[in-house]
């Protein structure tokens, strides 16, 4: 019912959204989440970015939150796809999609799962700008993010 | 054994992307492990300074400075990740 895919080769957004959904007469909603690759960050000209992951503990940290995801709320499917290697602006990083019967739950499941894999899932980008490369620091407002799905 | 790995910055920094430490019995825990590789001085104390932010994985799990460790673990220092 669910998918997790590391790759370094690009994806299709309408591919994907569309096995997921076809087949299924339950399903009532999709939601799709697509992160690409900007031009400019921090104020300045990127050319190239590198995406580096720690082969293993990736997916078991994507499967624990689709795990998490499929416990908090009535899903009928998660795709997860994170891209790896060499990436240039406009494409395509990660995508998140998740069916469900009614819209909700979809919205809710598919933003829980990008604000997790931003702050849990081992990814680092190192960006080439025309002063030369830099790692990217974690961003406090993906921390923010991610407490606000906290459990009291 | 210990299998360790190091990824990204702390990579590039260290100049090793993985090693194995000989397991001795004082190496019970994460902390234990920091303790020894920041006796290498240079690049290692820098990186495994107390005002450096250091994320460990032990045997790909997410954990912290108390958890413990054990002979064939495999032990990850990364910095704070930047995906999505």
């Amino acid at each position: 019912m669910n998918q997790i895919k590391i790759q370094t080769e690009p994806f299709d957004l309408a591919a994907i959204q569309e096995e997921l959904r076809r087949d299924n007469p339950a399903i009532g909603a999709v939601v799709t989440f697509l992160g690409q690759m900007r031009d400019i960050n921090e104020g300045d000209r990127v050319s190239t970015m590198t995406l580096e992951h720690y082969p293993g503990m990736t997916e078991k940290a994507l499967q624990a939150i689709v795990d998490e995801a499929g416990a908090r709320w009535q899903l009928l499917g998660i795709r997860v796809i994170h891209r790896v290697g060499p990436l240039h602006p406009l494409d395509p990083i990660v995508l998140v999609a998740v069916a469900s019967a009614h819209r909700g739950e979809a919205f809710q499941a598919c933003e829980f799962v990008i604000d997790y894999l931003k702050t849990r899932a081992p990814f680092w980008k190192k960006e080439q700008t025309a002063e030369g490369e830099r790692w990217v620091d974690a961003r406090h407002s993906d921390d923010a993010a991610e407490r606000r799905w906290k459990r009291s | 054994m210990i299998h360790m790995l190091y990824f990204a910055r702390l990579r590039e920094a260290l100049q090793t992307g993985s090693e194995t430490l000989d397991y001795t019995p004082e190496l019970t825990s994460v902390s234990a492990i920091v303790e020894r590789l920041k006796g290498r001085g240079d690049a290692w104390g820098e990186v495994f300074a107390d005002d450096q932010t250091v994320l460990v994985a032990v045997n790909q799990e997410m954990c912290d400075l108390s958890t413990a460790v054990k002979d064939g673990d495999e032990v990850a220092f990364f910095p704070p990740v930047t995906g999505g």
